[in-house]
């Protein structure tokens, strides 16, 4: 997908681009915005580079390094803390065997810490991609895990 | 009109006052940082608050507009309270290094944690040591020393319409910088040093250049010689006591020559000079069918943004040398032979209103014998009073003193280039007199002074009307660029200044600059050229000495080669 492709699609005007943006990122293998990207968004909205940096840099939607095709984001405000996120984080560290922020050597899973995504009532919870999971244990984290794993292959 | 209380105090304000500007008519200080009277209100450092009776929770003074019956309150045990809490947090994550920081007594954010008696911070301090950007040769940033206040942003956004300068990342880790944290010398900076100017700490500062005079100065092979630009003296007044508007030319002159400089010349001399070389060059492009309009080119600022924005448009440019670089070329291509020196034995500083002029002065093409620069130093109006300061020059008790010969003659025609507009007057008062052989009977233009962004004016020579504009700040000059793109500028001749208000506003000049400022500065500008016994830059008799004992003729051979430069296409 090309830049303006994209910005055709969606309305070529700032209060779009967002959305554009997002979209343009999932349709790349390694989910982030390149410099040029981010140059070509400019260029084509109008905006000022240092404006749409801004926005990239902002938002934790938007990664400025490769990720992983899957990119896990775990809720780490207060309800999810409290249900025990801390235990989620671990359980997933161990099994792709990253840290937290950090990408599999395979290029299929990152992981990352999210602010709160409007699902306290199933705390812990983590969102990847447009999918949320709730109510997190061990051994729901390994089946979603597994899953994915044999999706992407 | 409405009525308010002030902590008690009855008074009546104008419908749409902010609270802020009430205080002040009420002779009551409230601490700002984010705040800029010429910049639109963030209310985002939160300093300014004060208690607004009825209200749940503490107002910012900035952005809360009063209503009848308003009941403020800024000095309270809360309000103190709070001001202490929020300057505490500011000063947790800010470097610390106060006393060896450039603005070491002339920091707002200091003052403010001064005046509030701030003894200890409750909070952790947080150390991030982030890169400086010591790329350049005008400007550095020190991103630990940032308060995000954001007054730069708007500056660089929306007065120069460069928008280089952006809030970027989130949370703690928000850092105001160009994309990608990029250098300034990377990026289409035009070093006007606006930015540095509302910066309220030392976040982004001119390079200081400083110590390299003192060296040359203690040099006794040397031979070091000033040169001081038009806005210089009704500025620096300001860094030692003085109110904005107060000129200081005969205190400066002896303030330079008790530093130990060995001579002390006068910009406006070579002001002067560009006056006669571009009102010559326009001329010659009214006659022969040059390209018009010509665009003047003294503003280093406004050269570096059409070299990196509009290059297409560069032939329109006057290839006059700055009043700077006119000084520089002739102190090293002229005055060393004439006092039996060799060029490489002058050293050559500059005091200007602007930072731009240290970038302008390492052009490697500025350079008469090709090895050393024509200016070998600029200080701004601040360093120089940094200087004073080390010193130990009382400069309130200074006798006043007049400029060296022959650099030192000057008319009232150059002292206006400080103001935006002045070029474009001096040259109207020159070039209308030569075109015409008739003397002027008003040597005022003054539909080409004032703060006005954009200002118009049609002068008659013998019959033909000749239109001419004057745009001051980048974003004016953008609109006549792109009308000039467009083929409807149907002007002879524009002038272009980078910075608001023109040199007397410039990068360079003592911090505290605001359009109400400017505009006591540009009030002086023409008070000093009222004064002056020659008021039109053909008729210096030391201008007419250099053509008869040195360059010739205006645009003559010597002239090209001292005097006029070429420009490059930096587009990025």
């Amino acid at each position: 997908m090309e830049v303006k492709e994209v910005l055709d699609k969606y309305g070529n005007s700032p209060g779009r681009l967002l959305g554009a943006m997002l979209e343009y990122q999932r349709s790349k293998p390694q989910n982030y915005l390149t410099k040029e990207d981010i140059q070509a968004f400019a260029k084509e909205t109008g905006l000022p580079v240092s404006r749409v940096y801004s926005l990239v840099t902002f938002y934790s939607l938007f990664s400025e390094v490769p990720r992983g095709r899957y990119i896990i984001q775990v809720c780490r405000d207060v309800p999810c803390h409290v249900n025990g996120s801390v235990n989620v984080v671990a359980e997933l560290e161990g099994l792709l065997g990253i840290k937290m922020g950090q990408t599999t050597e395979d290029g299929m899973f990152t992981l990352e810490y999210t602010s709160c995504i409007g699902c306290c009532e199933m705390a812990p919870a983590m969102q990847i991609g447009e999918t949320v999971y709730g109510n997190l244990t061990p051994e729901k984290i390994a089946s979603i895990i597994g899953e994915l794993r044999r999706a992407g292959k | 009109m409405v009525n308010i209380t002030i902590n008690n105090k009855k008074i009546q304000v104008p419908e749409g006052t902010t609270i802020l500007n009430a205080a002040k008519q009420a002779g009551i200080d409230i601490p700002v940082l984010c705040y800029h009277p010429d910049l639109d209100i963030k209310a985002n450092c939160r300093i300014c608050v004060v208690e607004v009776e009825g209200a749940r929770t503490l107002q910012t003074a900035c952005s809360t507009r009063v209503w009848e019956g308003m009941a403020v309150r800024t000095n309270t045990p809360k309000v103190r309270q709070a001001r202490k809490i929020i300057v505490e947090l500011i000063l947790a994550g800010h470097e610390m290094d106060c006393t060896y920081c450039k603005r070491n007594n002339r920091c707002d954010l200091q003052k403010i944690a001064a005046d509030l008696g701030i003894r200890e911070n409750p909070f952790r301090h947080v150390e991030r040591d982030l890169e400086r950007d010591t790329s350049g040769p005008s400007l550095e940033r020190n991103p630990n020393k940032c308060i995000k206040c954001g007054r730069c942003i708007q500056m660089c956004g929306k007065v120069q319409g460069l928008s280089l300068l952006d809030y970027a990342g989130r949370s703690d880790e928000v850092e105001i910088k160009p994309a990608f944290g990029k250098y300034l010398t990377d990026i289409a900076c035009v070093a006007c040093g606006q930015c540095a100017v509302v910066c309220p700490v030392a976040a982004i500062t001119e390079k200081e250049d400083i110590d390299r005079v003192w060296e040359a100065i203690n040099d006794p092979d040397k031979v070091v010689i000033v040169q001081t630009a038009p806005a210089v003296r009704v500025a620096l007044g300001e860094e030692f006591g003085f109110e904005p508007g107060k000129v200081v030319t005969g205190k400066m002159v002896a303030a330079l020559r008790a530093l130990g400089f060995d001579k002390v010349f006068d910009t406006d001399f070579t002001a002067d000079l560009t006056i006669i070389e571009e009102g010559n060059e326009l001329l010659q492009r009214l006659s022969n069918g040059g390209v018009l309009p010509m665009l003047t080119s003294c503003s280093p600022g406004w050269i570096n943004f059409i070299e990196q924005y509009y290059p297409e448009l560069l032939p329109h440019v006057s290839t006059c040398k700055s009043p700077q670089q006119m000084f520089g070329a002739l102190a090293k291509g002229y005055y060393a032979a004439k006092i039996g020196k060799r060029p490489e034995d002058i050293f050559s500083v500059s005091i200007m209103p602007c930072t731009a002029k240290k970038y302008e002065a390492q052009r490697p093409e500025m350079s008469v014998d090709g090895k050393n620069p024509d200016v070998d130093v600029v200080l701004t109006t601040r360093e120089l009073a940094k200087m004073l300061r080390q010193a130990g020059i009382n400069f309130d008790a200074l006798e006043e003193e007049e400029y060296d010969a022959p650099f030192g003659l000057s008319t009232g025609a150059a002292v206006i280039f400080g103001a935006t507009g002045g070029v474009m007057e001096a040259a109207l008062r020159t070039v209308y007199e030569v075109v015409t052989g008739k003397t002027l009977p008003s040597l005022d233009f003054k539909d080409v002074r004032g703060l006005e962004g954009i200002k118009e004016a049609t002068v008659d020579l013998n019959g033909t009307p000749v239109k001419v504009a004057v745009a001051h700040t980048l974003a004016n000059a953008r609109k006549l660029m792109e009308l000039i793109k467009s083929g409807k500028a149907d002007y002879a001749f524009i002038e272009i200044m980078c910075c608001p208000g023109g040199c007397i506003g410039g990068g360079g000049q003592p911090y505290g600059t605001t359009n109400e400022v400017r505009k006591k500065r540009i009030a002086a500008i023409y008070e000093a050229d009222r004064d002056l016994p020659i008021r039109k830059s053909h008729e210096n008799p030391a201008i007419k000495k250099l053509y008869e004992e040195f360059l010739g003729e205006p645009l003559g051979e010597k002239s090209h080669h001292l005097l006029h430069t070429h420009y490059n296409d930096r587009k990025a």
